[in-house]
């Protein structure tokens, strides 16, 4: 009795309390995981740096410094510090977002990758909504009609899209599609004359020339875009009307739409009401993950389109061994694709509860 | 006629028959079965026949190809060619056969996707079989680390550490091995935990079996069959991978005729010169869509519950 006096809220609702502390532990062993993750990621750049058979110092004071002029920076970049020390003051700098500066452009890294990354953004943007506006369609059009044209469409554009050279790819619509039919603009993100005419706010031609009622801009920079974000939303059309396809054929299989075509739905009502909506779920992680792999395909894409992205700002600066910049930019990949995982992740558990349990 | 089918039947159901005499009899009975089964998937025969022609291309490439692959001809009258009886491929800016060049390229691409699944495989095979053994700790250690290595997007990473080791063939090579084993590590370790618990390992530990005898003969060789099928449907990825690299500069170095290379050369001939880019990436498409569908075949045919 007098325990129950002292802590009225736990014998109230026993239950109630177990839950929180369940919550409470799952909730802490993800962002442990998360934590121990984002840990790895920096553990792997910072290894990466440390086996560059270039030598830091000789890159900054030259091969014909004196023996204490090379002391004194190899003492200033702690090279001659523990291990363990070195990469704890590497982590305490890329925490606070300090990456270094660049050899090849004399910015801070962190900034450069500012600079360039809403470029990737909207690339990989307008690519995944591509790739999904038609990959879903076509992908229950392929469950419903199986075996039917559009089921052979997608299992072709499927194996085409994994088999597939992006970067020739690319290079071959310029090559049709800007080079002999001109219905586009070639490489770039803008022709001269509109360079300095649009300023940037967010970074995105797109938004930013529509924003300032810049239509002539607009219109040059979406000519531009065209063409690399069909070739990124290829690929991406490819994983996501293939996954669509398997999503759809199992929840047609399930007994609860058999139930839906009894109680005398319409077809269209059972595939897009009932179906589709069960298969939405594992389809966001889907989206996602191909969103997340367009980054990847960008580095190649925007190098065959002179596109100034991440992607050409990392393969920039590797050319030029500029590797703070390298290393950045990877761990930025890196952070960005373990971010959209995991926000899949959660959205995911949001949606279906059957995996909160 | 009659003969040879009564033949032909003879040896049929000898490989057919449910009562083999002996482990040879029954071990190409069971590879006929595959192969039948493996055979009537139109398309992955085609896999399988572009795989070979791979092979063989690579083994015969000094009677193939008429040109040298590094050598060009004339510099003032035999560059940038179009295709012709007499260069069928065209010629490039050095004044080579660009069809010499795909062949010998060949070599480079067969070696990368042997060299990488020979360095790969067996540390996804070992790093998983021993996370679901032993589990615990070194299960969670493992794993984490598995995890870390899938959180890099490929290229990107292989982008890296050829970054950090240097340019070259060699080094896109190993580049490509760090970041292909993880998922073969996730996939032995799925097999082992369905294994770790059947009454066969029970009945090896109560004889005495030590945990490596445990593990690397009776577990590891029943992952092999879904790590084949993944290997196999990763080959074509490696290749891309490696052609990537190639084409960024970062593998093989030129006069080396890889693929990637040679059609990143051709980007700065696309307008005029089409073909110095466009062959050699077709030749990256087939040999990937080879592995691809041959993936495919050979996953319907081993492991039956992954196929949609």
């Amino acid at each position: 009795m007098s325990v129950s006096t002292l802590q009225p809220g736990a014998t109230a609702n026993p239950r109630r309390l177990d839950t929180a502390v369940e919550v409470a532990r799952k909730v802490g062993s993800f962002l442990f995981m998360v934590a121990v993750t984002f840990l790895g990621l920096l553990a792997v750049t910072f290894f990466i740096g440390r086996v560059v058979p270039i030598d830091p110092v000789l890159a900054i004071v030259g091969d014909r410094a004196p023996p204490q002029v090379y002391e004194r920076v190899r003492l200033e970049l702690g090279l001659d510090l523990p291990l363990w020390k070195q990469f704890w003051i590497y982590f305490v700098k890329a925490v606070t977002g300090d990456f270094g500066t660049s050899v090849l452009t004399n910015n801070p890294v962190m900034s450069d990758i500012a600079h360039v990354f809403p470029a990737t953004f909207e690339l990989a943007t307008l690519g995944t909504l591509i790739g999904a506006a038609l990959g879903i369609p076509m992908g229950v059009i392929a469950a419903v009609r199986r075996d039917g044209f559009m089921d052979q469409l997608v299992r072709i554009l499927g194996l085409i899209g994994y088999s597939i050279p992006i970067f020739w790819l690319g290079l071959m619509s310029l090559l049709v599609f800007y080079a002999r039919l001109g219905w586009v603009e070639g490489p770039g993100r803008l022709d001269v004359t509109y360079d300095y005419l649009v300023t940037p706010v967010t970074g995105m031609i797109l938004i930013d020339s529509a924003m300032q009622g810049q239509w002539d801009a607009f219109w040059n920079a979406a000519g531009h875009i065209i063409l690399p974000a069909l070739v990124l939303g290829f690929s991406a059309l490819a994983y996501i009307s293939r996954m669509t396809r398997s999503f759809m054929l199992n929840e047609l299989a399930q007994e609860y739409v058999t139930t839906a075509r009894v109680k005398g739905l319409s077809e269209f009502r059972v595939v897009t009401r009932h179906a589709l909506r069960n298969a939405a779920v594992p389809l966001i992680t889907v989206v996602a993950l191909s969103y997340a792999g367009l980054l990847e395909g960008s580095v190649l894409t925007e190098t065959v389109f002179a596109w100034p992205g991440l992607g050409q700002y990392i393969t920039n600066s590797l050319h030029n061994a500029d590797m703070n910049a390298v290393l950045g930019g990877t761990l930025i990949v890196g952070v960005i694709f373990v971010g959209i995982n995991i926000l899949s992740d959660l959205l995911y558990r949001l949606l279906d509860p059957r995996t909160r349990r | 006629m009659t003969d040879t089918s009564a033949m032909a039947g003879g040896w049929r159901e000898w490989l057919l028959s449910p009562q083999p005499a002996s482990r040879r009899q029954a071990r190409l009975g069971r590879a006929y079965l595959l192969w039948r089964s493996f055979s009537k998937n139109k398309l992955a025969v085609i896999g399988l026949l572009i795989v070979v022609g791979l092979v063989v291309v690579s083994i015969f490439a000094d009677v193939l190809a008429q040109y040298s692959p590094v050598a060009g001809g004339d510099l003032r009258t035999e560059r940038l060619l179009p295709p012709s009886l007499k260069h069928w491929f065209g010629t490039d800016d050095q004044s080579r056969d660009i069809y010499s060049r795909v062949v010998y390229g060949s070599r480079l691409t067969l070696l990368i996707v042997a060299l990488v699944s020979i360095i790969a495989t067996p540390i996804g095979l070992l790093v998983g079989t021993a996370a679901g053994y032993l589990g615990g700790w070194v299960d969670a250690v493992l794993m984490r680390i598995t995890d870390i290595f899938l959180a890099f997007p490929r290229l990107i990473l292989a982008l890296a550490f050829v970054a950090a080791l240097g340019p070259g063939i060699g080094n896109a090579i190993i580049a490509i091995a760090i970041t292909a084993w993880p998922p073969y590590a996730r996939i032995a370790r799925a097999e082992t935990l369905t294994i770790r618990n059947s009454d066969y390992i029970s009945a090896v530990k109560l004889q005495g079996a030590s945990t490596a005898r445990i593990i690397v003969r009776h577990v590891m060789p029943l992952c092999m069959s879904s790590l084949i099928v993944r290997v196999t449907l990763d080959m074509a990825g490696i290749i891309l991978t490696a052609a990537g690299l190639g084409f960024l500069g970062l593998g093989a170095q030129p006069p080396q005729p890889e693929w990637g290379a040679m059609v990143s050369t051709g980007r700065n001939y696309l307008i005029d010169q089409w073909w110095v880019a466009a062959l050699p990436g077709l030749a990256i498409f087939v040999v990937s869509l080879g592995f691809n569908l041959l993936g495919d075949g050979l996953r319907d045919v081993l492991d039956p519950k992954a196929a949609r």
